[in-house]
Formats: structure tokens, sequence, C-alpha cells
């Protein structure tokens, strides 16, 4: 049986069941990131001062296309779910928290198919 | 449906003050500037894909002083996340809460970001 007041339950407050779904969707990203960013870091230190030519074709390799594309997703969920947090910690007003986070996740879904797009493009010539 | 009696859980002023909870704070805070961050990562690899001229736009950006303090300041972002970030995944496996642990390990966080930062810088400067 459920103890939540009839009004309770009609508001449809309380927990969206989501909180464990989120929790490891955020420790699993940031595990992949752990090698991740020590690769990116370690590549773009080789980068330094390169020209055009050269850090296209560095992007270009089948291997760094492919880290670059999992390295864009696995850092923008990751942000985005960190963002989330932060938002509905701070943020009270109904409308403003939910505008923030709809805002949040249109701007990674945005500048993560555009990291992709242009990483793809590089590595297939174009 | 009343919430004003219900009790509260003691306000963050009431603790005493310990360092380690401006690690807390600051991984929040490296974590949204990393965020923001990932505007510089696509807007480079975009720029990459678009052409030469809009590469060499990012590259002057990068190459100006107020730009590598940024990509410095970046850098330190990342590493401090990133270490702090492993802590967290310790104490997510239910391992390193003891009050010494939490300390050393504090300290290993602080450490391992500023060492990290300066390999990488020293390295990009050819230095080392």
């Amino acid at each position: 049986m459920s103890y939540r007041s009839h009004l309770g339950r009609a508001r449809g407050l309380g927990s969206a069941r989501e909180g464990a779904g989120h929790w490891w969707a955020q420790r699993l990203t940031a595990v992949a990131l752990v090698p991740l960013c020590l690769w990116f870091a370690v590549g773009l230190v080789g980068l330094i001062g390169a020209d055009h030519v050269t850090v296209r074709a560095w992007i270009g390799m089948p291997v760094n296309a492919a880290l670059l594309v999992v390295l864009l997703v696995a850092t923008l969920h990751h942000a985005q779910l960190g963002l989330q947090v932060v938002i509905e910690d701070y943020v009270h007003h109904e409308g403003v928290k939910i505008a923030g986070i709809m805002a949040v996740k249109f701007a990674a879904i945005l500048l993560g198919l555009a990291g992709v797009f242009a990483a793809l493009k590089i590595s297939f010539g174009g | 449906m009343t919430t004003r009696d219900r009790p509260l859980s003691p306000h963050l002023q009431i603790y005493r003050w310990q360092w380690t909870m401006l690690l807390s704070i600051v991984h929040r805070l490296t974590g949204v500037a990393l965020a923001v961050g990932t505007l510089l990562l696509v807007w480079w690899l975009v720029a990459a894909a678009a052409g030469p001229q809009a590469f060499a736009d990012v590259q002057a950006v990068m190459a100006h002083w107020l730009g590598r303090l940024v990509l410095l300041g970046f850098t330190w972002a990342l590493f401090y996340h990133l270490s702090n970030g492993i802590r967290h995944l310790f104490w997510d496996a239910g391992r390193g809460f003891e009050l010494a642990t939490g300390y050393a390990s504090a300290w290993a966080v602080v450490l391992a970001s500023l060492a990290l930062t300066g390999l990488a810088w020293l390295a990009g400067y050819g230095i080392i």
C-alpha cells in the first residue's frame, strides 16, 4: 500500500524513480573518461604548435576519430547529468529549473552532434 | 499537506569548517567550468573541419595570453576533476571513508592535479 496522500499522488510529486539510472550513468561515464581524458591530454600536448594539416591528420586517424567520438559522447553525457544536478540543487523556481535543464540537454546534444560530425567529416576526408 | 513543521537537516553554516569541504565545492565548480569548456573543444574540432581560416582563428585565440590563461585554468580544472573524481569512485565502492584516509586522499588530489598540470604544460613548451 502507499502511504502518500491522495493530493500528493495526484500532483505527481516525489521520486521520479530515475535516481539510480542517473547515478549509474554518471559513474559509468566517469570511469570511461579517466583513460579517455588522459589519452586526449597526451594527444593535445603532442599537437601544440602543429599546423592545420597535421591536426587534421591526427583527428582523421581511425583510432583517434573513434576515440574522439567516444570522448565527446561520454563527456557531454557526463556534463549534462552533472549540470542537471547542479540546477536541481540551486534553482527552486519550477519553471526556471525545467527551462534550465532543457537548455542544458539541448546544448549537450547540439555540441555532441557538432563535434562528432566534425571528427567524422575530417576522418572521411571531407 | 504541511511541510513547515518537518525537521530540517542541519544547515551548512553550523558545521565546523574543514578544508576538505573546499575540495567538495571545487569539484562541482570545476565540473561546471569543464562543461562550459566543452564549447572550446567543439569549436576546435568544428574549425579544424571547416577549413584553414577557421582553424587559424581558433589558434590565434588560444595563442593569445588570455587564451593561454584560460587553457591553463582548463587544464588544472580537468586534472583536478579527474583526480577527485577517482577519489569519489573509491567512495562509491565503499572505500576510503576513514578520517585519516580522507585527508590523505585530499592531499593526493591537490598534489596530483598540480603535478599533472605542470607536467602537461612543461611538455607543451618542450621543457621536458
